[in-house]
C-alpha cells in the first residue's frame, strides 16, 4: 500500500528533520572523535542528557549505535566477531555488536564514535550493568550505575503520593550530587546549576511536546507509524535530550502533526487496522518489517517501546527549575519506573491504550536479544485476552541478529493475522458475534 | 519455629543415612517439608534468587522457601513464557502454578532481566502479593545503606500484614542469632570441603547446604551440628584428585547428578552453588538496629556474583581469590543456557584464568539435563590433561 504523498512543506517534515538532525549528531561523535575528545556512554533509560549537556560531554548511545548496525545489515559482521572471542549467541545482540565496535577503534557504519570519558547508566536494564562492566575492563575510565528503584508491584506505580517515594527519591537525589561530582572530577569542569537550568527547560519542552505528538495519534486515520516513524522520532528524543534543537524539533512535530489531523493526513492513504506494538522493532528488516503490516492496511498507532525507548519522556513530567536537583531525581526516578513499567507491568496500560486508540490488534513481538522486553509477553497476553476481547498476535525473532529472523515465517504468521481480523470485521458487520 | 521437626527423617540415623535422608529430600520435587509446614498452619515466602533477607520473613514466623527451580517439566509455565529464556524461571513458576508450593508472598529480584519481569508473571497469575525487591546496585554509595534498610524496612511491614504479626527489633534479633549461628555452621561445611574434601562429596555437601532454603533454619542447624562432626570423624582417605572451583552456579543450579560426576573425577574444593544462602560471609550480630545490620551485611561483608555490581568486587578477581584461598588446581566454568549475566561474565573469567595460566574447564548445563555422559567424557578428558601432563 502507497504512503500518503507528501502535500506541503510541513508533512514528512518531523521525518527529514529527524534524520537531518541524526546526521548531525553522529557527525558531531564523528568530530570528537577525531579529535580525541571522549565522550559519555549512557543508555536510553535514564541517559541524563539534561546534566551531560550542562558538562559538555558528547553523549553517545550504544544501544543506538548498535541498532544502526543492524538497520544497515551489518550486524552480522559485529555480532560475528563478538562471539569469535567469548560472547556467546544467547546474549544481548547491542551488548555484542558494541564490544565489536569498541574492538575496531569505535568505527560504526556511519562513522565513528570516540571513547568513553565516562560510562553513566541505570539499572533500568541489568544489561546496561554488565555492559558498562565490560567497559570498565577495556577502558578503566569511571563508570556510574543510577541507582533507580522502580516500581515493587503490578498497580503500585512509583509517583509522589506512593508510599516510599520520598526515601526512592532522596536516594537518586544523593546519587545525583555524587555523580555531579564524578564529572566535575572527570571533565575538569565546574558544575554550573544554571546550565543544568537551562538544559532541564529545554527536556521540560521535549517531554510536554512528546507526550503531545504520541496523543495526537489517537486521530483516525492516525498520523504517524509508532514503530517506523516512531524510531526516528525516539533519536533525536535521546539523542538530542536537554538542547535546544531537541525541543525546537519536537514543537515543530506537534505543529506538523496538528496540521496533519487538521486535513485528515493519515500516514497510510487507507487504514483498515489500528495496531499496537509490544516489544523492540526487527531492525534487521525494519523497513520490510512494518510493510508486513502496512501491506494489509495496518498501522502501529502506539507502542510500547514509544515509553521505554524514550525514557519516560511520554509523561510529559515536567521539571521545577527551581530546585533542580531534587526535581531532576523526582522526573528521572518517575521516568525510568514507567519505562520500567512499560516491559513488567504493562497489562493496564496496554488495557487503556486498547481503547484510547481504537486498537484492532495488539501485536507482541518478543525477541532473543531482549529479556528485559519479552520475558513477561506470552504471559501478558494471556492475561491481556482475559481482560479484552481484542486479537493478538505472537511473533518471536530478533532486533539484532539475522539468523532467528525469518522473513517468510513472520509474513505467515502476519497474515493469517490479518485475515481473522479482517473475518471478524465481518463477522461483527453481519451481526455474528 | 514449628513444635513439629519439618525433616525427621535424618535423625537417629548414622552418617550415611542422614546424608541420604537430605538428598532424599532434596530431590523431592513434592517439596514435603513446605506441605507440613503448611499443614500446620504456616505461611510461605517464596523468595527467587540469588539473596534475600531470610530473617526478616523468619521474624514474621513465616517460612523462607528458597526458589531454585527444579526438576520438573513446566507444563503449565511453558505458556506463560517464550522462548529464549533460562529454565529456572519456568520451573519456579510451575511450582506455584502446580500448587507444589503455594505461597503467601512473592519476591524477585533484579538479578538479571528476566528474573525482575517475574514480578509481572507471578502478579498476573497469583492473588497475593508478587513483589520486587531493589538491592542497591550502586553498592558503594553512601547513600546505599540508608536506602536498602528502608527497603528492608518496607519487606518487614508486608511480611507482618501477611503473617499477622509485628516483626519486631527484638524478633530480628533473635532471628539474625538463628541465621549467624547457620552461617557459621556452612563456613564450617565449607571449610571441610576446602581442607579435607574426601570427607564430603560435592553432591553431599551440595544436599546439606541446600536444605537450608526448604526448613526453619534452627532445624538446619541441628542437622549440621550433627553432621559436621561426623564428616570430621569419616574415614575416607585422600584420592589422586584434582581440586576444582565450580563457578556458575549463583542463580539456576546444575542438575544433582551433574553435580556428583563432577565429584567422582575432581573435588570441588569451594563454589557458587546456591550463593545467596552464604552471601553474608560474617555474623550479622545481634546488637543495634537489625534492619541496618543486615544492610550493612548485604553491602560490605558479603560474596560476589555476576549479578551484583560492586567496584570493590572485580569478579574475576574475586574468582582468583576463590581459586587461590582454596588451593585449586582448575576450575570449572559453568553457566546456565539463556543465563545473560553468566554467560556474559565467562568471557571475563576466562581472560583472566588465562592471563593467571589456571587451567579452566567451560560448559553450560541445564536444570532439566539428563544425560551427563558426554559431558563427563570431557571432564574426564580435561582432569587426566591435568594429572598426566
Amino acid at each position: 500500500m502507497d504512503q500518503t504523498p507528501e502535500v506541503d512543506g510541513i508533512v514528512g517534515r518531523g521525518n527529514r528533520e529527524g534524520a537531518r538532525l541524526f546526521r548531525l549528531w553522529f557527525d558531531g561523535l564523528g568530530a570528537a572523535a577525531e579529535e580525541g575528545r571522549d565522550g559519555a556512554y549512557v543508555f536510553v533509560m535514564g541517559s541524563l542528557g539534561e546534566l551531560l549537556t550542562a558538562f559538555d560531554l558528547p553523549m553517545v548511545f550504544p544501544e543506538i549505535n548498535s541498532l544502526q548496525t543492524a538497520v544497515r545489515r551489518q550486524a552480522h559482521e559485529y555480532l560475528n566477531e563478538a562471539e569469535d572471542i567469548g560472547y556467546s549467541p544467547d546474549i544481548c545482540g547491542y551488548v555484542k555488536a558494541d564490544v565489536a565496535t569498541q574492538r575496531r577503534g569505535g568505527m560504526l557504519p556511519m562513522g565513528r564514535v570516540p571513547k568513553p570519558a565516562i560510562a553513566v547508566l541505570t539499572n533500568a536494564c541489568n544489561t546496561y550493568i554488565k555492559w558498562a562492566e565490560i567497559w570498565e575492563r577495556m577502558y578503566h575510565m569511571p563508570t556510574y550505575v543510577l541507582d533507580i528503584p522502580a516500581s515493587r508491584q503490578d498497580g503500585h506505580p512509583v509517583h509522589r503520593g506512593a508510599p516510599g517515594f520520598e526515601r526512592d527519591r532522596r536516594y537518586v537525589a544523593a546519587q545525583l550530587r555524587e555523580l555531579i561530582g564524578l564529572l566535575e572530577t572527570t571533565t575538569g569542569k565546574a558544575f554550573d546549576v544554571d546550565r543544568l537550568r537551562e538544559a532541564m527547560g529545554h527536556a521540560n519542552s521535549m517531554s510536554r511536546s512528546w507526550k503531545r505528538v504520541i496523543e495526537l495519534n489517537r486521530s483516525r486515520p492516525s498520523l504517524f507509524n509508532a514503530l517506523s516513524d516512531g524510531t526516528i522520532y525516539l533519536g533525536v528524543c535521546n539523542g538530542f535530550r536537554g538542547q535546544e534543537a531537541g525541543a525546537r524539533y519536537f514543537e515543530e512535530l506537534v505543529e506538523e502533526l496538528e496540521h496533519k489531523r487538521a486535513h485528515g493526513i493519515g500516514t497510510l492513504v487507507d487504514e483498515k487496522f489500528r495496531l499496537v506494538f509490544v516489544g523492540v522493532p526487527c531492525y534487521p528488516i525494519f523497513r520490510r518489517f512494518t510493510e508486513l503490516f502496512s501491506e494489509h492496511g495496518g498501522t502501529f498507532v502506539n507502542s510500547t517501546y514509544l515509553w521505554f525507548a524514550s525514557g519516560g519522556t511520554n509523561l510529559g513530567f515536567e521539571y521545577d527549575l527551581k530546585d533542580p536537583i531534587e526535581s531532576l531525581a523526582e522526573g528521572v526516578l518517575v521516568g525510568c519506573s514507567d519505562a520500567m513499567d512499560s516491559m513488567f507491568f504493562q497489562t493496564r496500560a496496554l488495557d487503556s491504550i486498547i481503547g484510547e486508540f481504537a486498537v484492532d490488534g495488539v501485536i507482541y513481538h518478543p525477541i532473543k536479544s531482549c529479556r528485559t522486553t519479552s520475558t513477561g509477553l506470552a504471559d501478558n497476553r494471556r492475561a491481556l485476552m482475559e481482560l479484552r476481547d481484542v486479537p493478538s498476535l505472537f511473533i518471536e525473532s530478533d532486533m539484532m541478529d539475522r539468523r532467528v529472523v525469518s522473513e517468510a515465517q513472520l509474513k505467515n504468521r502476519i497474515d493469517a493475522f490479518f485475515e481473522g481480523l479482517q473475518s471478524r470485521r465481518q463477522q461483527t458487520a453481519a451481526g455474528i458475534s | 519455629m514449628n513444635a513439629t521437626p519439618l525433616f525427621p527423617e535424618w535423625r537417629g540415623r548414622d552418617l550415611d543415612g542422614i546424608l541420604h535422608a537430605a538428598i532424599e529430600l532434596l530431590e523431592n520435587t513434592d517439596f514435603p517439608t513446605v506441605k507440613r509446614w503448611r499443614e500446620s498452619g504456616g505461611k510461605v515466602v517464596g523468595h527467587f534468587q540469588v539473596y534475600f533477607p531470610e530473617e526478616i520473613a523468619h521474624a514474621a514466623g513465616m517460612l523462607p522457601f528458597k526458589m531454585r527451580g527444579a526438576p520438573i517439566k513446566p507444563r503449565q509455565a511453558d505458556s506463560r513464557f517464550g522462548s529464549y529464556l533460562c529454565s529456572i524461571l519456568k520451573t519456579s513458576l510451575e511450582l506455584a502454578l502446580s500448587n507444589r508450593v503455594p505461597l503467601e508472598l512473592f519476591v524477585t529480584h533484579p538479578i538479571c532481566d528476566a528474573a525482575r519481569n517475574l514480578a509481572g508473571v507471578f502478579g498476573r497469575n497469583f492473588p497475593y502479593p508478587c513483589q520486587i525487591l531493589y538491592l542497591p546496585q550502586n553498592a558503594t554509595s553512601p547513600a546505599a545503606r540508608e536506602y536498602l534498610r528502608g527497603e528492608y524496612d518496607r519487606v518487614r511491614e508486608l511480611c507482618g500484614e501477611i503473617a499477622g504479626r509485628e516483626v519486631t527489633d527484638e524478633r530480628l534479633r533473635a532471628a539474625i542469632g538463628v541465621f549467624d549461628r547457620n552461617r557459621a555452621l556452612l563456613r564450617e561445611l565449607y571449610a571441610i570441603k576446602r581442607g579435607t574434601p574426601w570427607l564430603v562429596a560435592a553432591h553431599e555437601a551440595y544436599a546439606l547446604t541446600a536444605i537450608a532454603g526448604l526448613v526453619p533454619r534452627e532445624e538446619h542447624n541441628e542437622l549440621l551440628e550433627a553432621v559436621l562432626p561426623l564428616l570430621r570423624a569419616r574415614g575416607t582417605h585422600p584420592q589422586d584428585r584434582v581440586r576444582v572451583v565450580f563457578e556458575g552456579g549463583f542463580c539456576e543450579q546444575p542438575p544433582f547428578e551433574l553435580i556428583r560426576s563432577i565429584g567422582r573425577s575432581c573435588y570441588v574444593v569451594d563454589d557458587d552453588f546456591l550463593i545467596g544462602l552464604r552471601w553474608l560471609l560474617e555474623d550479622v550480630g545481634t546488637q543495634g538496629d537489625p534492619l541496618d545490620a543486615l544492610a550493612d551485611a548485604y553491602l560490605n561483608r558479603s560474596s560476589y556474583s555476576p549479578v551484583q555490581h560492586d567496584p570493590r568486587k572485580l569478579k574475576e578477581a574475586m574468582l582468583l581469590e576463590r581459586v587461590r584461598g582454596a588451593n585449586a588446581q582448575a576450575v570449572i566454568l559453568a553457566a546456565a543456557k539463556m543465563c545473560e549475566p553468566g554467560l556474559e561474565e565467562q568471557v571475563a573469567y576466562v581472560h583472566a584464568l588465562d592471563e593467571a595460566k589456571l587451567p579452566y574447564f567451560v560448559t553450560e548445563f541445564e536444570e532439566n539435563m539428563t544425560s551427563f555422559d558426554t559431558l563427563e567424557i570431557q571432564l574426564e578428558t580435561f582432569v587426566e590433561n591435568l594429572l598426566f601432563v
